[in-house]
């Protein structure tokens, strides 16, 4: 029976599709989940790493220290979207445990200290220029790793952290049943294991730009230098790298198996998720999703890492770009064609 | 404790729009925006449809996600009959009540809060109706407490076969639709 | 007029008596809002009548801290119960609303151009009065024609009258309910009026031929209509369009445009031969009965059913329906039906099925109104007009008993039977409202003086000599509203806040104008309210109350013949004419006989158009509250044939009529709500005025469309309906 639905109503942002959310939502989103794949990946490098070790710096101070400044611009985007900022310091003035976005703003309270816990405990031999400058760098660091316990603390805490952060960058959008796409509990995992994944490609990236000399592409050659100089600090040991390729390679596998559950569930449900999924299997965002977060973002990385682990490739940036491209791609599509999934909607006319 | 409903007969509404007309000037809801709209909705077809009108507004859910996902606490049900309402300073802006809304019976009021329907809770408690009941010219909207069995919303509702918006999203709205 | 001599004459004593207790009522009323509207303080609520149509509701503005705030309808007031409708409620953004006329204005470049200067209020009616004397000396008073709609005109015909024209229309007859009336007095010798007698509230089985009730806003008939529909009374819709109240219809009759005539004698037909009819009522009230049953032996339903679409069992069925209800069904003589040329007729054939059915003066048929009596000022006796009316002349259509608007453009533009060379136009958008907008334009060409009274730069207004502005319903005393209605009262507008700009009452222009033009005489009154304290006075009520409440009602009078309702008729029987000897004398079918409607061109959509609830006519779509509610019209079209013309809702056409008259861009109703042979229009968009800087441009105009129309004649009414057109794809923009 043909069904004809008009509605009067035409509020900007609403009708005729909702579109409440720009391009700072998935930045966010996608920024949260690269630092809570930072932090638990240096959490856990914290606590495998001997003392002194040279390959701690990548994971546990480039890493975090990388993680702060992008949290930080992850922060800015969110508030860019506030359409009453003057009022955002309403967010810590309570706690409202139904809301994952009241979660995620006391969570991204404790990232923070963590995050520069865990950067502070290796920062003189990354950066012994600022260990100069500050002897009390110094005495923090020495003062960390003599105590194991605290050691532990701030790895465990750093891993905790990251999953909390991660799998909130997922609920946050989860929460909103009225979205069907949204309607499911795998974006949580799907968000986290995305963020590990990228992740691991950053961290792979900064250190495949720190190799030796050949081995290194061109362009990083004065990013490096000048870093050097200025830092006084000695190339990181490379030889994480296949464990970095290795790591990034699970965590994508992990997510290509969390994306098919998340389309599966949607295609076997009601009518409302079936069409939320046809807006990324055959409709608008088709081509984006399949390309670039799919082809691009996790197969190809997934197949030039294992040639890489297989020795037949050098290590380069490709696999790690294309795979914060896919992450960030991902971001965008889940919201923005989550806005636009719908339970029944409206024809407005003029 | 009072739960304050609307109960709209269908039958008897033309689709006029005097109650979006009313919400405007009683509520300052500013140009091109909406706390309550018409919907039509025609199945079958010539010379049979049927044709439903409906006035729809927020729904005053009972399992609010808006409230549920707000993390200032500015989406709340206020304590009299129910109210989902939202406190211009304490909202942030995120939006986040806006795609949680399944009606999408939310908006972001042009000075950056979020506003909707507050079911004129400034002139219940003044023992008026809201403005959109008062002024219907068909006397199709009814406007009361559920709890109150001799109430005419829970007579009507009683008496009568009735339907709300989207079940299935499972808000428990509280506005109801006569058929 | 029988018709006058019928109404309730109020006894002095009666009026104050109830005027007290009214007051005490109201202190009332007005104690709980105030007691509810505690803390709103600053609030002041003043009474007033409602303008943004000719239904005149009782109304109640707010005014807080010194700016209007809100409009809602006047508890006491009979006409809206309380509740005013959605124009009504938003009559607010009239005040409002920025592209008002703010200053008188006279043109300096050619006609149309919209090119003005602003000028001062004196510096405008010298200009105009001495136009008025220059057309008075050439050609005589009668050669200036005054376009009046609505109660605000009351003063403007007065000066008129004084200046010598009898030459005053407005488009109320020749283009809206003029055929109804006629066909009404030819049957019953009275009118339905407006508002209309028809006992709604009651009916038990109501007929709905086009009237689109519930699009149709007019307030009282819509609040009976859902009262009826509340109550399961029987719903019999005719209409091509599935209208709002066609949903709510027991029986929806999907008419083919224009054959309704067929239809109503079918009707008459199965209620006739099945003795269905109330053989008492027919026989006692009844005239030329035999004639008109024996004409009525060949419209079988079966005849009808390839005219009008609709199968004979349904005609059948609806017929038995109606009877079975009688006196109690109400079918509804509509309101502006000119559709097709044979509207008077068919208006006549409602009129007739009424009296089959025995509702006329009946209980849920057609019930008696009755109106105070409220004498008028004594004025001083106008000068006898030298020549007659120019608008009819020597009664081409005989049967019009008013004025006809498209009597005095034709006149204008032949110079038949006596040139025409002002125009004054109070409140009424000629352009749109006439059919046939070329003409109206050579006419103006014809002009030495054009002269628009308006609120906002209407098309009209486009076209004047000189502009004036004035202030809108809420800014302004009026002529007091004297309802004929189903209890009596009066009813008083009242300034509720002053105007923001320049802009004037149409008193007060209307007696400066009588002063500049020497006739002060006429005025013997300083200022309005004086004017109204003086008519109150003399019908024995207190203005006090009357400025306190907004209205007064006088004790209700018997509506129906059972309940003391005199059963008179002001026909030249007496009674009420089946046959009428009228007719046949001047030549007409004594009984109504079906006419097919004019066919289009194949392909052409026959072009139908009517009311949106939130707008009224061309004057509505500037108030920005209410073109919120709808900002321009969509073009109906059967969803079906939208599918075959490869459109769908949204998309933009252009509308191209049958004169190759090309529309604004609009877009596209799919809908399962109409039939395939007609496509539909909301009445009163596409504004071409550039000062309208809203609405111009915003959707497609009907008026524009309706370059053909089919004059009625009996009564000289101008059929709309028998335009027709293509849907013509709109470029993309
Ligand atoms: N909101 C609002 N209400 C108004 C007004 C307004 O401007 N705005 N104007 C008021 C005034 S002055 C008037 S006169 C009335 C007019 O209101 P009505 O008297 O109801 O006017 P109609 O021309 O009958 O209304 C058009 C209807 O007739 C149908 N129709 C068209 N052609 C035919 C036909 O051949 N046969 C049949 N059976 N139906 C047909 C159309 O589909 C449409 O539904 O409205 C009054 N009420
Ligand atoms: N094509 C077409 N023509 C029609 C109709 C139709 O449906 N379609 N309907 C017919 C019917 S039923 C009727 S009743 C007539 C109505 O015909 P009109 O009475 O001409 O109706 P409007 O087009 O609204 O024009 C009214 C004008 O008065 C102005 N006005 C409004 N308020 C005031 C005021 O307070 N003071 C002054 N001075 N001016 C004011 C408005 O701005 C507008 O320019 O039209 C008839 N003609
Ligand atoms: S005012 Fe009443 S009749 Fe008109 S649309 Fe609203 S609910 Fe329906
Ligand atoms: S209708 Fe929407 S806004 Fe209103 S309570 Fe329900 S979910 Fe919240
Ligand atoms: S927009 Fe305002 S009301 Fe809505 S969730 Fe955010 S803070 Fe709460
Ligand atoms: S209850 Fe009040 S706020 Fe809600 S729609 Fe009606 S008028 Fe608007
Ligand atoms: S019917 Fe509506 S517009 Fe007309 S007078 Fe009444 S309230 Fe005003
Ligand atoms: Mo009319």
């Amino acid at each position: 029976m043909p069904l004809e639905l008009t509605t009067t109503r035409h509020n900007p942002g609403i009708d005729p599709a909702l579109h409440v959310w720009g391009w700072e939502i998935p930045v966010y989103l996608f920024l949260g989940g690269l630092v809570a794949g930072l932090m638990i990946i240096a959490g856990v490098r914290l606590l495998l790493v001997q003392p002194r070790e040279r390959q701690a710096m990548v994971c546990c101070t480039i890493g975090p220290l990388v993680g702060l400044t992008l949290l930080s611009l992850g922060m800015l985007a969110l508030f860019l979207d506030l359409s009453h900022k003057l009022y955002v310091w309403r967010l810590y003035l309570t706690f409202e445990p139904t809301s994952p976005m009241s979660w995620g703003s006391w969570i991204l309270l404790l990232v923070y200290p963590a995050l520069l816990a865990n950067t502070l405990t290796h920062l003189p031999e990354t950066v012994p220029a600022a260990a100069k400058r500050f002897p009390v760098l110094v005495t923090i660091s020495d003062f960390i790793l003599a105590r194991p316990r605290v050691v532990i603390g701030i790895g465990l805490g750093n891993m905790v952290l990251g999953v909390a952060l991660g799998l909130y960058t997922g609920i946050l959008l989860s929460a909103l049943p009225a979205r069907p796409l949204w309607n499911t509990a795998i974006l949580g995992p799907l968000f986290l294991f995305s963020g590990l994944s990228t992740a691991a490609a950053l961290l792979h990236a900064i250190l495949v730009m720190s190799f030796k000399g050949e081995y290194r592409p061109a362009f990083a050659d004065f990013l490096l230098s000048a870093l050097a100089r200025w830092s006084h600090g000695r190339a990181p040991d490379p030889s994480i790298a296949p464990l970095l390729s290795q790591a990034d390679n699970s965590f994508l596998t992990v997510e290509l198996g969390l994306l098919m559950l998340f389309l599966i569930g949607m295609v076997t449900s009601a009518a409302a998720s079936q069409q939320a999924a046809a807006l990324l299997l055959i409709g608008p965002y088709a081509a984006p999703f399949w390309v670039l977060v799919i082809g691009l973002g996790i197969l190809t990385p997934l197949l030039l890492q294992f040639l890489e682990l297989q020795n037949r490739i050098r290590h380069t940036l490709a696999p790690a770009v294309l795979v914060l491209v896919g992450g960030l791609a991902l971001r965008f599509i889940l919201v923005f064609a989550g806005q636009e999934s719908h339970w029944l909607r409206a024809a407005s006319l003029p | 404790m009072a739960r304050y409903v609307m109960v709209i007969d269908t039958r008897r509404c033309v689709g006029c729009m005097d109650c979006v007309v009313a919400c405007k000037t009683e509520n300052n809801v500013p140009e091109g925006y909406n706390r309550d709209w018409i919907t039509e909705e025609v199945r079958g077809a010539y010379p049979r449809p049927q044709l439903e009108i409906r006035s729809e507004r927020c729904n005053h859910c009972a399992n609010p996600p808006c409230v549920y996902c707000c993390p200032t606490g500015a989406s709340h049900v206020h304590a009299q009959g129910g109210v989902v309402l939202v406190t211009h300073e304490k909202c942030i802006g995120c939006k986040g009540c806006l795609a949680a809304c399944p009606y999408n019976a939310r908006f972001i009021h042009p000075d950056g809060y979020v506003d909707k329907c507050t079911f004129c809770l400034h002139r219940v408690t003044q023992g008026l109706q809201p403005a959109c009941v008062s002024v219907c010219p068909t006397h199709c909207m009814h406007f009361g407490d559920l709890e109150d069995p001799q109430s005419d919303v829970s007579q009507l509702l009683q008496a009568r076969a009735h339907h709300a918006l989207l079940p299935e999203a499972g808000c428990q709205p509280h506005v109801f639709y006569l058929t | 007029m029988p018709a006058l001599s019928r109404r309730r004459f109020l006894k002095i004593s009666a009026a104050t008596v109830l005027a007290a207790g009214v007051a005490s009522r109201v202190t009332r009323t007005f104690a709980a809002a105030a007691g509810a509207g505690a803390g709103t303080s600053g609030v002041h609520r003043i009474p007033t009548f409602c303008d943004l149509c000719f239904w005149k509701c009782g109304a109640i503005a707010s005014v807080r801290d010194g700016r209007l705030w809100k409009i809602e309808g006047n508890p006491l007031d009979p006409l809206c119960r309380g509740r005013l409708c959605p124009r009504g409620t938003g009559g607010i953004g009239a005040y409002s609303d920025p592209d008002r006329l703010r200053t008188p204005l006279i043109r300096t470049r050619e006609r149309g151009e919209e090119k003005w200067r602003e000028a001062t209020w004196d510096e405008a009616l010298d200009y105009i009065a001495e136009r008025m004397q220059r057309i008075k000396a050439a050609h005589g008073p009668e050669s200036l024609a005054l376009f009046s709609h609505g109660l605000g005109g009351t003063f403007l015909k007065h000066t008129f009258k004084a200046f010598g024209s009898p030459n005053i229309a407005a488009p109320s007859f020749a283009q809206c309910r003029g055929p109804r009336d006629v066909g009404f007095r030819l049957t019953f010798g009275e009118e339905v009026g407006s508002p209309e007698r028809t006992d709604i509230e009651n009916a038990q089985c109501l007929v709905l031929i086009g009237s689109h009730l519930g699009e149709n806003m007019h307030n009282t008939q819509v609040q009976e209509f859902a009262t009826a529909i509340g109550r399961g009374a029987s719903l019999i819709v005719v209409d091509p369009r599935f209208s709002v109240a066609a949903s709510k219809a027991k029986f929806y009759l999907p008419i083919k445009p224009g054959t309704d005539l067929a239809l109503l004698l079918a009707w008459m037909h199965v209620i006739v031969t099945e003795k269905l009819y109330d053989a008492d009522y027919v026989a006692k009230y009844g005239y030329g009965f035999e004639q008109f049953a024996a004409s009525l032996v060949p419209s079988t339903p079966e005849w009808a059913y390839p005219q009008t679409g609709i199968d004979p069992e349904t005609i059948r069925a609806t017929a038995r329906e109606m009877a079975r209800y009688r006196p109690a069904t109400l079918v509804h003589p509509g309101r502006h039906v000119n559709w097709n040329g044979d509207d008077a007729q068919r208006s006549r054939a409602i009129a007739l099925l009424n009296a089959l059915l025995g509702s006329w003066g009946r209980e849920g048929g057609f019930y008696t109104p009755a109106s105070m009596d409220v004498p008028d000022y004594p004025y001083p006796d106008y000068p006898k007009p030298a020549k007659p009316k120019v608008d009819n002349p020597d009664h081409r259509y005989p049967f019009a008993h008013e004025a006809l608007t498209t009597g005095i453009r034709d006149a204008t533009l032949t110079g038949q039977p006596y040139p025409i060379k002002g125009w004054l136009v109070y409140a009424t958008n000629l352009l749109q409202s006439l059919p046939n907008q070329a003409e109206t334009i050579k006419a103006i060409q014809q002009l030495d003086l054009l002269v628009v009274i308006d609120v906002i730069p209407s098309e009209i207004a486009g076209w004047a000599d000189v502009v004036l502005p004035e202030s809108i319903y809420l800014e302004r005393h009026d002529e007091l509203n004297v309802e004929l209605f189903r209890e009596p009262f009066v009813a008083l507008r009242q300034p509720v806040i002053a105007s923001p700009h320049d802009q004037k009452p149409n008193w007060w222009i209307a007696r400066k104008l009588a002063e500049k033009l020497g006739l002060g005489a006429f005025y013997p009154w300083q200022d309005i309210e004086e004017y109204l304290a003086y008519r109150v006075k003399e019908a024995g009520l207190d203005f006090a109350v009357l400025k306190q409440n907004g209205l007064i009602r006088g004790p209700r009078q018997p509506l129906y013949f059972a309940t003391g309702a005199p059963a008179a008729f002001g026909t030249p029987s007496g009674k009420i004419e089946f046959y009428s000897p009228q007719l046949e004398k001047a030549g007409f079918d004594p009984v109504p006989k079906y006419v097919p409607p004019v066919a289009g061109p194949p392909g052409a959509f026959r072009l139908l158009f009517g009311r949106a609830p939130v707008h009224s006519f061309s004057r509505t779509q500037s108030n920005r509250i209410l073109s919120d509610m709808m900002r321009e019209n969509a073009v109906w079209v059967n969803a079906g044939v939208a599918r075959r013309l490869g459109l769908k809702s949204g998309d933009r056409v252009c509308l191209k009529n049958q004169d190759g008259v090309v529309s604004n861009r609009i877009a596209v109703k799919a809908t399962e709500r109409i039939r395939p042979d007609c496509v539909y229009l909301v009445h009163g968009f596409g504004h071409t005025s550039r000062g309208l800087r809203h609405a111009f441009g915003k959707g497609a105009g009907d008026a524009q469309l309706i370059t053909r129309y089919k004059t009625d004649a009996l009564m000289g009414g101008t059929a709309m309906n028998v335009n027709f057109v293509t849907l013509e794809p709109a470029e993309a923009v």
